[in-house]
Formats: structure tokens, sequence, C-alpha cells
């Protein structure tokens, strides 16, 4: 083995990265296109920024996708991480299959039908209950919840069922009542999974749109939906603007939260050094 | 060593009062994962202010034993009552015990100090007792200056030292310590030992504790359980168990010894003579077992009750076998000689180096006898 990279790893990783990010670069090229066509470059501008954040409906279209992400991130997370403590600790349960089954579905089921399952449920509800009364907030994060969830689920699952089980039970041993120690021990320990929990949830949440179209109203309507009423009247530079937007948001994000992981992990690793070392 | 061995000797041995009662039975415990027995029938009676020392070989079941104390595992089947409290619906946060850890269980996002304070704070125990009290007990254990150290930061022998102090901190009625010693040095080792010792003394707490060290088991305890697969095969004073094993599996276990295989030739309330072929002696045992003759015992005598001569002793059919010296280790005060009797067999004698280089020396290749008292070896049926 050596560590100098062939040429053929070297081509594989280009052209990976060539598939993965060529679309995106090129998008972001053309949000700095002095020509109003998409398709001829006129030279360098950042002009569509400034217009873009003069509109009043992408702002609040970007508004609306905020409040709905981050609602539907939290209430996700706080449901996923206890279906995923149930199925991680609780191996054998009545309809544990049936539980694991339903909770991971959505992350299979065609979003179109999610979403249309959604809309069902909520016209019965409003004819049957008087509740909800007309698509919006409520109903779209309702509808999100219930898939991100999912997401969340799966993370929570694969972090509790690596957890150390004998922290728990020392808790107790010290007199800890079940619901304090998860408090005050089992989520703590935890927490870095949560937020990437959370993270994802947000992610999917913000970027859904198949699901929101069903389930929304007027007046929540969020950016996607808008990027996608614009783009069937035409391409216009400024979604260009709005979507590299939307990249380095999220972009800082995940490397944020990369940084933050791989330091931790750095900063643990060089303390049992030091442990080693000055160990007498 | 001697003199704290003498300790359980000069205990009072409440378990052989009769009218006593004991602080924890443990009546018939059964134990199954799944078809796997891990604890087989337990029956275990122990006395408050005992230091009860469970060993074992690896996988014998202790840690679970200790787990259906502590309320972690549900009995199969079979009761445990402490302080003649059934513990059946008992869960573990109302137990009057605490239990380290083998695996030590230290919180990783606190520190040394508020892992130890932890379950002095479930108790609501003012701030200012929780801080004197973690503090003298970080003492104990040398760990103060580490207080503020996150486990992660903390050698294993370190961590050992700050699960123990976490166990010690409440002061429990019943203390359950899982390896409480393994991971520390020889020095740091004895040191905490004689604490515990001194805090058992002081508090009265029971305390159980299993080890894999058997001299550990004999220092520390009041009395040893010894399991095998499950099971618990003899329980005794340290001396009993050292001196009287029931089972070829005991006398193996708790130190070393040599045994022989044989059949019973003549066995009355005063003696017993038992054949062995493997021993190339008869062996001559100066109290009865009560068996029948003909029967196949197990005979067993330990390596510093044996003696070994150059000269044939005078009485040299009973309990004197010939052998060839075929290693010697020196080990300071004593020396260990590996003997190849004539029947193939190896036994192994300590003897202790009180005259310096003596002129009738054995050495490699001698031809020695080797011998014994007649109170020195025990016969045992399984
Ligand atoms: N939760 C469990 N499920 C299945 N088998 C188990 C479980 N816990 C323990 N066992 C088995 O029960 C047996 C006894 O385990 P236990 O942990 O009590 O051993 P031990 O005497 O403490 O051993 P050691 O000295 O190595 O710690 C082992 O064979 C182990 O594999
Ligand atoms: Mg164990």
């Amino acid at each position: 083995m050596t560590n100098r990279l062939s040429w053929f790893v070297i081509a594989a990783l280009v052209l990976g990265f060539i598939f993965l990010y060529g679309p995106m670069a090129v998008l972001v090229t053309y949000s700095f296109n002095a020509n109003k066509l998409m398709t001829l470059w006129g030279g360098f501008s950042a002009k569509w920024y400034p217009i873009l954040l003069d509109d009043a409906a992408v702002l609040t279209a970007a508004k609306n996708s905020f409040i709905v992400a981050s609602v539907s991130a939290t209430f996700a997370t706080v449901l996923g991480t206890m279906a995923g403590y149930v199925l991680a600790r609780y191996r054998k349960f009545h309809g544990r299959t049936a539980f694991s089954g339903m909770v991971t579905a959505p992350l299979v089921m065609p979003e179109v039908i999610t979403g249309l399952s959604m809309l069902l449920l909520f016209k019965e509800m409003g004819y049957w209950f008087g509740w909800p009364k007309a698509m919006g907030f409520s109903t779209v994060i309702l509808a999100h919840i219930t898939f991100s969830m999912s997401y969340v689920t799966v993370v929570m699952q694969s972090r509790f069922s690596v957890f150390d089980m004998s922290l728990e039970e020392a808790a107790l041993d010290l007199g800890a009542k079940p619901l304090k120690t998860f408090m005050v021990i089992t989520l703590p320990i935890v927490a870095p999974a949560v937020i990437s929990g959370w993270l994802l949830a947000f992610t999917i949440s913000l970027d859904d749109l198949v699901i929101t179209i069903y389930n929304n109203g007027p007046g929540s309507g969020t950016l996607p939906q808008l990027i996608f009423s614009k783009v069937r009247r035409g391409v216009d530079p400024t979604i260009n603007a709005l979507a590299t937007i939307i990249i380095t948001v999220v972009a800082t994000g995940v490397i944020t939260s990369h940084i933050l992981m791989t330091r931790q992990e750095k900063r643990k690793q060089r303390d049992i050094q030091a442990a080693l070392q000055s160990n007498k | 060593m001697a003199a704290e061995r003498a300790r359980a000797e000069t205990t009072t041995q409440v378990w052989n009062d009769p009218n006593a009662k004991p602080y924890i039975r443990i009546e018939n415990v059964t134990k199954k994962f799944g078809d796997f027995v891990a604890v087989n029938d337990v029956s275990l009676n122990i006395y408050r202010g005992e230091l009860f020392a469970l060993l074992g070989g690896s996988g014998c079941g202790k840690t679970t034993l200790l787990r259906m104390l502590a309320g972690f595992e549900q009995p199969t089947s079979g009761k445990i009552y402490i302080d003649d409290v059934d513990m059946a619906d008992i869960p573990p946060y109302e137990r009057p015990t605490n239990m380290m850890f083998q695996s030590y269980a230290l919180f990783p996002h606190m520190t040394v100090e508020q892992n130890v304070a932890f379950g002095l704070k479930q108790d609501k125990t003012p701030a200012e007792q929780v801080k004197t009290r973690v503090g003298s007990i970080l003492d104990m254990v040398q760990m103060r200056q580490f207080a503020h150290r996150k486990p992660h930061q903390l050698s294993g022998g370190q961590r050992q030292r700050v699960a123990l102090a976490r166990s010690l901190v409440k002061e429990p009625k019943l203390l359950l310590l899982d390896e409480p010693l393994g991971a520390l040095d020889k020095k740091l080792r004895e040191a905490t030992q004689f604490e515990i010792m001194n805090i058992q003394d002081r508090l009265g707490i029971t305390f159980i504790v299993v080890t894999h060290d058997q001299e550990e088991a004999m220092t520390l305890s009041t009395r040893i359980g010894v399991m095998n697969s499950g099971q618990i095969v003899q329980v005794g004073t340290p001396k009993e168990i050292y001196e009287y094993p029931n089972t070829k599996f005991v006398a193996d276990f708790i130190g070393s010894v040599n045994l022989f295989e044989g059949h019973i030739v003549e066995d009355e309330p005063g003696h017993v003579l038992i054949s062995a072929p493997e021993a190339g002696t008869e062996i001559y045992i100066d109290h009865g077992i009560s068996s029948a003759p003909g029967a196949k015992v197990w005979v067993a005598i330990r390596p510093e009750k044996m003696d070994l001569t150059k000269n044939r002793p005078d009485d040299s059919d009973r309990n004197s076998a010939p052998g060839i010296v075929k290693g010697i280790a020196y080990m300071g005060n004593l020396s260990v000689y590996l003997i190849k009797l004539d029947s193939g067999k190896e036994v192994k004698v300590t003897m202790s180096n009180q005259r310096r280089a003596a002129e009738h020396a054995i050495d490699w290749d001698d031809r020695v006898y080797v011998t014994w008292h007649a109170n020195s070896p025990v016969a045992l049926l399984s």
C-alpha cells in the first residue's frame, strides 16, 4: 500500500465531484451573470442580489420556510428521539416490528402519496372535528413533522443502540428516577445526535416541495413553492441568486456542524493522550 | 498479610450463630438468559457488617448475581430479601444498595467531582455537606487533584478509583463492588483494601465484593463464596476455604495444589488410607471422611505443606513419594521445586528459604522424597 493516489482514483474523484457539484457550480456562476438571458454569459455582476432582497414575496416565503422548518424540526426531533429510544431499548414488545416498519415507512413512501394522504386526512378531520378549517401553517407543519420524524428516528435509534446502558443503570443505582436519569444522563450524552437529527429534519423540511404543495394554503407559501412557481413562468436570474443564497446557508450549516464535531473528537483524543502521558 | 488474614478469624462468626438474622437472603435464585443458565439455584445468607467475597472464573455469573441484588435484573425464579424486604418489586433507585460497575460506568459529560456528587444530590443533601463528603472521599482514593477532570482524561486506574468513590460516598447499607481494585498497582491496591476495611469497620456497611484475585479475597473478606458455572460451590471463611476445600474445583481455584487420584483402602473414624498409584505411595490421612471402601477420591495437598528430603524416610511406604527434581524457582523468601514423581506426575513443593545455601541443599536432578504430615492432605469425593 502506498499513500500516493493512483491516476484512477484521482479520475474517479474528479468525475464524481463534477457529477455532484457541476450543476450547482453552473447555477452559482450564472447568479453573477449580467445578462438577463440565462443561457448567455454577459459579464460579471452582482446586481440580482439587491433586486432579490427588495422582493417582498421572496422575503415572506423565506420567513415562512424558516418558520415551518424550525417548528417541524423541533417537534420531529422530540418525537423521533422518543421513537428511536423505544426501538433501540426495548428489543421485544408487542407490535415492535409493526411499529418499527410504520415509523420508517415515510422514508420509502413516494412523497406524492404521503402528501395526498395527509391532505385527505386533513379534509376528513376538518369535516368531522371542524379542525383544520383551512390549509395553512398548522397543516404544512404537521405534514412535515410526519415525514421528517422518520429521519430523526433512524438517527436516534442508531445512537441509542450503541449507548452504554450501564450509565443509566449507574444513575438509577445512585437514586435518580428514570425520567430524571433520561434528562440528566442520557439526553446530554446523546445531544450531538439530537442536534444533527434536528439539522437533518430542518434541511429536509426546508427543501420539501411535493408534500408542501398538497398541504399548504395561501399565506404560508414556502421558498421551494415560490421558486417552483417562478420557474414555471420562465427562469429569472434572481432565482439563481436565491438558490445561491440557500446553498450558502445550508453549506455553512453543514460545514460548521462538521467542524464542531471533529474538533470535539480531536480535543478528546488530545485529552486522552495527555492523560496517558501524565498518568502516575 | 498474615495479620490481615487473621482478621477473619477474630471477627465474631455470626454465620455460625443459629439465632442470628441474615441481612441478605438469597433463596434458590436462578437467572436464565434464553436457554442459558447464568445463575443456577443459588442460596446464600449474608449478615450485617460482613465483607463477603464472590470468587470465581470469568463468566461464572458473579456480575449477574450482583445485578440481581442491585435490581437491574429480575431473577427467573427464586427470591431476594434485603433486611427482610422482598426485593422483587423494588426498583434500583429505591434499594438500599450502591454498586460499583465492572465497566466503571462513569458519566462522560461530568467531571470527577460531579460524578461523585451525583448520588448525594439525588438525596437532596445540602450543598455544603455534598462538598465536604465528596472532598473527603476523593482524598481517600487520592483523586482530589483530578476533581475537575472528565473521565476520558483519566487513566484506567484513576477511573476505577472514581467509580469506587462514587459508590462509597453515599454510605449505603449494602455495597456491591464488581472487581473494585483490578486496575490498580500493588501499592495502591493494598492501600485501598485497607481503606475499604476501615470503612466497613467504621460504618458497619455490608459489602459484597466480586474479585478474580484470590489473594484479595483472602485478605479482605469475612467469608468467601466460590462460584463455578452459575452455582455456589462452597461458602466459608478464607481459612476454611483454603484448608478444607470441598471439591477439586475449589482446591484448584484457591491457591495452588497438588491433586492425586486414588481410591479408598481403609476408612475409619480416626483415619483414612488411600492408594494413589499416581503418587507412588499410600496416602494416610489422620481423620476419617466416611465413604465406602473402594470409592474413588482425589487427594489435595498444598505445596507449602510438603517437604523434601534426600534420605529415604523410615516409614517410606506412606506419605512419601519418590521423584527427581526437575526445576527450582527462587522467589526470594521461598523456593518452588518442581518434582517429577516416578509415576511421571509432576508436583510442586514450596520451601521457605530459612537457611542460606545449606550444605545438603537440594539441586537439579537430585533424587528426593516428597513427604507430608498426616493432617495435611484433604480427601475430596468430587
Ligand atoms: N444480558 C445477557 N444476555 C445473555 N447472556 C448474558 C447476559 N449477561 C450475562 N450473560 C452471560 O451469563 C454468564 C455470566 O455472566 P457474568 O457477567 O455474570 O459473569 P462474571 O462471573 O461476572 O464474569 P467476569 O468475571 O468475566 O466478569 C456469561 O456467560 C454471560 O455471557
Ligand atoms: Mg463480571
